[in-house]
């Protein structure tokens, strides 16, 4: 009996991956789901800095859609490569700071490189036609394929049969015609397809699952390189930016208000960190006594938690 | 047998996930590693990839500030 061919699935967490994912398993091919994590990701930790949500179990929606599928993830760190992405993007950002187009061809380059080294077949995305307006169109999804690296050997089960054909589909190792022909961004036909498949808990994130696509996410990064001289980041910038209210007194100094307890705690343990970090109570901060703004340090070394949203 | 640990304290998810699955791909079969974590949602993250990747948790402990999740290893198929 000959080896089934061996696919991976780029898995973000979401429901257009876990489709995808699944109609390679319905056709008999063996796959392993990558996660490339980027430290942009509305994942894991951004839930559990929150306390919204207290009463539902926190995930880490990858994973989840690996064990709902039986497939082997393989989570991988590329918050170092995906620098240049973000900060020199080719194909320039989106609405806000999302560079989409380079970010989707930098994971299917990663993904490439990954089955080589793995002996895997080819690459399978929950890409569909028209679904995203910068990397998901009909003309920017073969830049994705060309400058990837990947070329026929990616293949996007959900749209496949509204682009031409890949190399998994022209040697037999998947049937074509078993595959879809979504596109648009209705998402009623993924939904009933979950329904189909008895997919009834995957995540709908409202946003998508990158923090670079929300507008006020990209400002605060925006202003961090601004008032730095220099467009850099480290993990620690873009963690911190995910969390709080910013606020910027002086263009050296950076006031990042919690807004709950979870909050409170995750700066909190930043403590050992910084050498300065001074934990505030929301009353005396704004009715006890004013900060003298005399702490003029670099601009995150002050953090001021607060148990109140500020107004 | 050999028993390890590994320090993913001051990290969130999923890096204390990606710090244990570097650390397991270079062990052995029946190898046991204490992975050290101060992100609580480890406790759900850890044991869903050991899950996945057929390890095994032999124990977690919560101490309040810090979880500590003990995994033996298993075959890679």
């Amino acid at each position: 009996m000959t080896q089934p061919r061996k696919a991976a699935a780029l898995i973000s967490g979401g429901l257009d991956s876990l489709l995808a994912a699944k109609l390679m398993l319905d056709q008999g091919i063996h796959v392993e789901g990558i996660n490339f994590f980027t430290g942009f990701c509305v994942e894991g930790h951004t839930h559990a800095i929150r306390n919204r949500d207290k009463h539902k179990p926190k995930r880490n929606n990858a994973l989840w859609v690996a064990e709902t599928l039986g497939i082997k993830l393989h989570i991988i760190d590329v918050i170092e490569p995906y620098k240049e992405v973000v900060l020199n993007p080719q194909h320039g950002y989106g609405a806000n700071l999302n560079p989409c187009l380079d970010c989707k061809g930098f994971m299917v380059g990663k993904a490439l490189e990954w089955i080589q080294q793995n002996g895997f077949d080819f690459i399978i995305t929950g890409e569909v036609i028209g679904q995203r307006p910068m990397s998901q169109r009909r003309d920017t999804m073969p830049v994705i394929a060309r400058e990837s690296g990947a070329g026929d050997l990616l293949l996007r089960p959900l749209c496949a049969r509204l682009l031409p054909e890949t190399k998994p589909e022209r040697e037999g190792w998947v049937d074509r015609e078993r595959l879809l022909n979504l596109s648009g961004r209705n998402r009623k036909p993924q939904i009933a397809l979950a329904r189909e498949y008895g997919f009834d808990d995957y995540a709908q994130p409202a946003g998508g699952c990158c923090f670079l696509t929300d507008a006020a996410y990209s400002k605060k990064l925006a202003d961090l390189w601004e008032n730095r001289g220099e467009k850099q980041y480290d993990l620690d910038d873009i963690m911190l930016l995910k969390v709080g209210r910013h606020v910027r007194p002086k263009p050296n100094m950076k006031l990042i208000v919690a807004r709950d307890d979870g909050e409170n705690n995750f700066l909190s343990g930043y403590k050992k960190r910084f050498i300065s970090l001074f934990a505030l109570s929301h009353c005396s901060m704004a009715r006890q006594t004013r900060p003298t703004w005399s702490w003029r340090q670099d601009w995150w070394r002050v953090l001021v938690r607060a148990g109140m949203p500020m107004r | 047998m050999s028993h390890h640990q590994l320090d993913a304290r001051n990290l969130l998810c999923p890096m204390p996930v990606i710090r244990a699955q570097d650390a397991v791909a270079k062990l052995e079969p029946g190898d046991v590693i204490d992975v050290v974590c101060t992100d609580h949602g480890a406790l759900n993250d850890i044991p869903a990839w050991c899950r996945i990747n057929g390890h095994k948790v032999v124990d977690t402990r919560d101490l309040g500030r810090e979880v500590i999740i003990t995994i033996e290893v298993g075959t890679s198929d």
